[in-house]
């Protein structure tokens, strides 16, 4: 793992004029459109706003899983986003989590955790699955460690995905609507979890995290900073305090007032 | 995506950053198609080596690639190409309608279907274990042994016959696999709405099941058009037997490429067709962002 604070002293992540689109001519879709966005070394930054505005495209985007048009995704100041970054070693350095678990189902939890350590990080299987395990064990999993993903419930099923997020000790964690998907009674769980994460870190250190949620009140008590995203660029930005409580644009006001 | 360099419908001009990308990726497909022409030259460029310095290349060519003898024995060997299409078809037909019945019957959960269900489980299991060669003798030679004076015994239905047994057997297990890939929640989306059992299997699984599937069975079929070949053992004229049958006296083994070149004229655009057809199907709506999943890019 790089210094905190990284070479350049620059913020962890840094975008500048992001732009990606899909499709051409008349089924132009732009989804992100100048997006300009500052994540701190080990702050959390929560980005909002209605569906289909751009939050899952803005973490797949800083994950390199899309190709952007434009604009510059800066990772302790290296632009990443240029195709002749190996973005291989990139993605490896971060970790996300999404909205449906994405767990292997043909691997058992313990095994879902391991395999990047293993394969990617060239770590030993025994000291893996030592490392795994007390991952394991802080997400409260230690138990079903040898389960497979379908015999859990989806709020084990998530936080085993966070397991799998944390053991490589990521510089950036990347969390998209992850408790979408879950049953209201099992969003406690994660929820409570990705809390005390943030407040204790993992290895050393607080998570730095970028999310994406619809959750406001996990939003308000998590965030360092909350932007509210519309029409592919950045709307408002600010405290939690700032945006959720006292919103100065009437867009993000139409969208918290939606969600009462 | 649009790509960078011309101006997007919304009139976003690409950057000069992004002109940079575009270029260098352009430059690395570039150079992708140059090291993949490269490697099909070296490759080719080997074979054609090893073969044309063997020591009995000269002979080969003459016994092998007679331009001339090819051109004598053509009209035989398409003819007996012409039986191998007609089986093909028939068997094609039957194997699929059959295999589609046999698959809906063994996962059906109809208590009246229990004595076809353990008959197909019995059939499918014999057919699938025993080697074709053997199907095709134990019929050929077997069944005319029985003097049943109703069934033909033509050399040509014998073998189709044979062959129609070996791969509804396959056709059938693929069809199977094919309706247990739909997710039961279709099932409950469609008894909910108040679909029979029958209803539900016609109208949502087996199409979704023939979609999952339509690859493999397609290649199931052109296995079958090959494998047609096969009832030259019992004597029918087809394209393999009339080579044969050219071939005698003067050692001569041109009839057999010609053969061989003749299946795959047919097999190649076969398979290609195919391929266009499932990439077509895709899925509708709103799955159908998942098209192309399990593909790495």
């Amino acid at each position: 793992m790089r210094a905190p604070g990284g070479v350049t002293g620059a913020p962890l992540l840094s975008l500048r004029g992001v732009r990606k689109s899909f499709g051409t001519g008349a089924a132009l879709n732009v989804v992100l459109d100048g997006v300009d966005l500052d994540v701190e070394q080990g702050s959390c930054v929560v980005v909002v706003g209605s569906s289909g505005s751009g939050k899952s495209t803005l973490l797949r985007v800083v994950d390199l899983l899309e190709d952007v048009d434009d604009g510059q995704v800066l990772l302790d100041g290296e632009d990443v986003a240029d195709p002749w970054v190996d973005a291989d070693a990139v993605r490896a350095r971060l970790a996300m989590v999404f909205q449906q678990y994405n767990l292997f189902p043909h691997l058992r939890v313990l095994d879902n955790v391991t395999l990047a350590p293993r394969v990617v990080h060239g770590r030993r299987r025994a000291e893996a699955e030592d490392a795994a395990m007390a991952v394991l064990e802080r997400v409260g999993l230690a138990d079903v460690a040898r389960a497979y993903p379908d015999q859990l419930s989806g709020g084990q099923q998530q936080r085993a995905a966070i397991a799998r997020a944390l053991v490589n000790g990521p510089e950036l964690l990347l969390l998209d609507e992850v408790t979408s998907a879950l049953d209201p009674e099992l969003v406690g769980e994660v929820l409570d979890l990705l809390l005390s994460l943030r407040a204790d870190g993992v290895a050393g250190g607080p998570t730095t995290m970028l999310v994406a949620t619809h959750e406001m009140g996990f939003a308000r008590e998590v965030a360092d900073e909350v932007v509210f995203l519309h029409a592919g660029r950045v709307h408002e930005r600010g405290t939690p305090g700032q945006v959720l409580d006292d919103p100065q644009r009437e867009r993000t006001r139409d969208f918290l007032r939606r969600l009462r | 995506m649009s790509s960078a360099g011309d101006e997007a419908a919304d009139g976003w001009q690409p950057s000069e950053r992004a002109r940079a990308r575009t270029a260098f990726r352009r430059a690395q497909r570039r150079r992708a198609l140059l090291v993949a022409g490269v490697a099909t030259a070296l490759v080719v460029a080997a074979v054609g080596y090893v073969v044309v310095t063997a020591p009995g290349w000269e002979r080969a060519r003459e016994a092998f690639f007679s331009p001339e003898r090819a051109w004598e024995v053509l009209p035989q060997v398409a003819e007996g190409l012409w039986l191998n299409l007609r089986v093909w078809a028939v068997a094609s037909g039957v194997g699929l309608v059959v295999g589609m019945l046999i698959a809906v019957v063994r996962t059906s959960r109809l208590p009246v279907l229990f004595p076809l269900r353990l008959l197909s489980v019995a059939y499918v299991d014999v057919f699938r274990g025993v080697p074709l060669l053997l199907v095709l003798l134990l019929v050929g030679f077997g069944l005319p042994a029985l003097r049943l004076t109703w069934l033909p015994v033509s050399a040509a239905f014998l073998g189709g016959l044979a062959i129609v047994l070996t791969y509804t057997a396959f056709l059938a297990e693929l069809f199977r696999a094919g309706i247990e890939s739909v997710h039961p929640s279709q099932v409950a989306a469609a008894r909910s709405l108040g679909l029979t059992r029958g209803q539900t299997v016609r109208r949502v699984v087996l199409p979704q099941a023939v979609r999952n599937v339509a690859a493999p069975v397609a290649s199931m079929l052109v296995s079958l058009q090959k494998d047609s070949g096969l009832i030259s053992i019992l004597g029918a004229v087809d394209a393999i037997r009339a080579a044969q049958i050219a071939t005698t006296g003067d050692y001569n083994f041109t009839p057999y490429v010609v053969a061989g070149l003749l299946f795959l004229v047919i097999s190649i655009p076969l398979t290609r067709v195919v391929d266009a057809w499932s990439a077509r199907q895709g899925w509708r709506g709103q799955l159908r962002g998942v098209a192309g999943a399990g593909v790495v890019r």
